[in-house]
């Protein structure tokens, strides 16, 4: 039921591809409350084609809603001086929109927040878990697990995880949920996405985003970048991204393929596979220390001094 | 061959000028400490969200890992390798990397925002093999178990035969006798586990491939602690001796510390060897053409922290005067522990930084006084345990 919905979405996406106005909302007769959880194989995912916002910021207003923030009427989302300078999603923000201005060309804008990568070094780095890649493509983030070591800021590639320095007891990394709490409670959409007037943001599987993103390329390469910002980036992630300008001048950070966790967890795995180094290494020194003893060289009276008694043999190895 | 000295309590009077200097900074510390958990971190320190680690984990931790090395070097030595004539250098070591180890955690213990969840990581259900962070904590976690376990010996020795005491002096003898009956498994482990987590701190930033300067940044930075940990830890002993020589006005045991710095160029050379080699293969070597805070870092960093000490210890005069081998370690150590806080503070440049991270007055105050802290532990210690050995005779070996 799920995966014809988003088949009959994903063929309305197709059919209007010509003028990119799509219904992020998809059809409003699916009565099943769970029916926007990764039911089927793939995980979910948002498209943002920035051609096609505004800059109103009603994301960033829906967002702290949803997030039980305490954010400003909405009005006040209407007030352009927060364009003069970058901002960054933070221990009170899930989400910021930035404006970027080049001479001539339009201006763009670019909604910014955690872009639930396929293989989130985050989660990679975490030392207990407290963040996980969810099945339905949501990185999410369990307070009560953290320690507040704030790894995972340094993993991130994106440089997206805030943390709450000013909470002093319960301090909690912050980030975009990918709206996971509010999807497991029957919401169809993200809020950010619910609110989106311009229909730029689109939810749905992340293959099929990928599919409709492309097809918009080939049908406009006038229109669109080559590059879908997110689809390879640091292993691909679930949140994908249209231009028409080079992602570089929108404030993207230029990320290689490879998943950072693989770097590390290459390294790991070698040095603990089977724990057979370390158990070699531990064998090898019981050996070298079998080896060079000199009975005559133990001084009795010296505690700490290992005696060896005749076992050592079968014990190190 | 019984000739070895006894390791004895120290007979000096504790409260020496410099002591309450050292208890002034830990009083100092104390407050900034309390400051940072009544109010939090953002009122005790520099850190934001692009930095999100600063001195507290750069020296408090990843240094003071590194310079608590002396422990698996000396340890390896003397037991592993059976140079018994250092033996008289194994207790000090052990005792600088007990207190270390201990106070790293206590510096953990400030940085971390949820520091009462310290322990979950040794919860199966949280474990998570693929984070390179949790290797670190567990190893660390077991050494610091291994170091109390190897350290024992010296408690029970303190009372052992203690007529007074005798319920106490039957435990301890009977501690004794079971711990070093075991000792060479818990010395085994103690140097497995410090060349993981020793290696595996450097793994840490391999992770943040983007972010990191690309002078420092090597899938082999794991490697390179390895080797500056164990370069580090010989010269960190003979610091430690000779100053401790000095300030309980001892004759330094040259004849000793002499032998042990022959060690110390080899285990230098290959760490140079290591970097050396890494610029070479990673054609990083371009980046010294620019001048920037982190080209000149690195420069430093290399000639006076290795290549110097390497070339001083490498002429036997250097090796024989006290005050030439003090400063050729101390710049070893230098070297070190600058190699530390470049990897975590000067290589690592996050996207969208408003600015540069430079510690606060409370970090800086608090990491002062863990190291104060340490130092008096060490004094108040050895003034009632057996850790030093007298050596105003010289000792035959
Ligand atoms: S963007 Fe950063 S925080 Fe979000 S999933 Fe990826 S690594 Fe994690
Ligand atoms: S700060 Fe929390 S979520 Fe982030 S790596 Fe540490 S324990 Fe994990
Ligand atoms: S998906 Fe949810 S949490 Fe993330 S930016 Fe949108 S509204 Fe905020």
């Amino acid at each position: 039921m799920k995966s014809s919905a988003n088949r009959r979405w994903f063929l309305k996406s197709l059919a209007l591809a010509g003028a990119p106005v799509v219904c992020p909302t998809v059809e409003a007769d699916e009565t099943d409350g769970h029916e926007s959880g990764a039911t089927s194989s793939g995980t979910m995912g948002v498209l943002m084609d920035i051609t096609q916002c505004v800059g109103c910021r009603k994301c960033e207003y829906a967002c702290g809603q949803a997030a039980g923030f305490n954010v400003p009427p909405i009005e006040t989302f209407d007030d352009r001086a927060v364009f003069e300078n970058d901002r960054r999603p933070g221990p009170a923000s899930y989400t910021v929109v930035n404006r970027y201005a080049a001479g001539e060309s339009p201006e763009r804008f670019v909604k910014v927040n955690c872009l639930h990568c396929n293989e989130p070094a985050c989660a990679s780095a975490c030392l207990v878990g407290a963040l996980q890649k969810t099945a339905t493509g949501a990185v999410v983030y369990d307070p009560w697990k953290c320690m507040g070591c704030r790894y995972c800021m340094v993993a991130c590639p994106f440089q997206i995880p805030a943390y709450e320095y000013d909470n002093a007891f319960t301090p909690q990394v912050r980030k975009c949920t990918m709206c996971a709490d509010r999807i497991a409670n029957g919401a169809r959409v993200p809020a950010c996405v619910e609110i989106c007037p311009k229909e730029c943001l689109i939810y749905g599987r992340r293959d099929e985003l990928l599919a409709l993103a492309h097809d918009r390329i080939r049908q406009h390469p006038d229109r669109y970048v080559e590059h879908i910002y997110g689809e390879h980036e640091a292993g691909g992630a679930s949140w994908l991204y249209l231009s028409d300008r080079r992602f570089a001048d929108l404030g993207f950070v230029a990320v290689p393929a490879a998943a950072p966790s693989h770097l590390t967890e290459t390294l790991q795995h070698a040095v603990f596979k089977h724990w057979a180094p370390p158990a070699c290494l531990y064998g090898l020194l019981g050996a070298i220390m079998w080896l060079s003893r000199r009975p005559d060289d133990e001084p009795k009276t010296s505690p700490a001094v290992p005696t060896m008694p005749p076992r050592l043999k079968g014990a190190v190895s | 061959m019984t000739s070895h000295e006894h390791a004895a309590p120290v007979a000096r009077r504790l409260l020496t000028p410099g002591v309450l200097m050292l208890l002034a900074l830990v009083g100092a510390a104390m407050i900034f400490a309390i400051i940072r958990f009544a109010f939090g971190l953002s009122v005790a320190t520099n850190l934001d969200q692009q930095h999100p680690w600063g001195i507290w984990i750069a020296i408090d931790v990843a240094t003071g890992v590194a310079l608590a090395a002396g422990g698996f070097t000396s340890a390896a030595l003397v037991y592993v390798f059976n140079r018994n004539r250092f033996h008289s250098l194994v207790r000090p070591a052990l005792l600088t990397a007990m207190l270390g180890y201990t106070f790293v955690g206590m510096g953990l213990m400030a940085d971390l925002g949820r520091y009462y969840n310290i322990w979950h990581p040794a919860l199966p259900s949280m474990w998570q093999g693929n984070s390179v962070l949790f290797e670190v904590g567990m190893c660390v976690m077991c050494y610091l178990t291994v170091l109390y376990i190897e350290f024992l010996p010296l408690v029970c020795e303190r009372f052992i035969g203690d007529t007074g005491r005798p319920r106490l002096a039957r435990l301890c003898a009977r501690i004794d006798r079971v711990v070093r009956r075991t000792m060479f498994v818990f010395i085994l482990a103690g140097v497995v586990l410090s060349c993981l987590h020793q290696s595996s701190l450097g793994h840490l930033m391999v992770i943040a491939p983007t972010k990191m300067h690309a002078l420092w940044y090597t899938p082999l930075l794991g490697l390179l602690f390895l080797l500056s940990a164990a370069a580090v830890g010989f010269p960190m002993i003979i610091v430690e001796s000779l100053w401790s020589s000095w300030s309980f006005s001892r004759q330094p045991e040259m004849h000793l510390l002499r032998e042990l710095a022959r060690f110390i160029p080899p285990l230098l050379g290959v760490y140079l060897a290591f970097i050396i080699g890494n610029m070479a293969v990673r054609e990083t070597y371009g980046e010294l053409r620019t001048v920037s805070p982190q080209t000149v870092c690195f420069g430093i960093e290399v000639a006076a922290g290795v290549v110097l000490p390497l070339v001083m210890l490498l002429m036997d005069r250097v090796r024989r005067s006290p005050r030439l081998l003090l400063t050729a370690c101390l710049l070893i150590v230098f070297g070190v522990a600058f190699n530390r806080i470049n990897v975590f503070l000067v290589a690592y440049q996050p996207p969208f930084a408003e600015r540069a991270y430079f510690p606060s007055v409370g970090e800086i105050v608090v990491t002062t006084g863990l190291m104060a802290g340490l130092v008096l532990v060490y004094r108040v210690i050895v003034t009632y345990l057996p850790v030093l050995t007298p050596t105003s005779r010289s000792v035959a070996t």
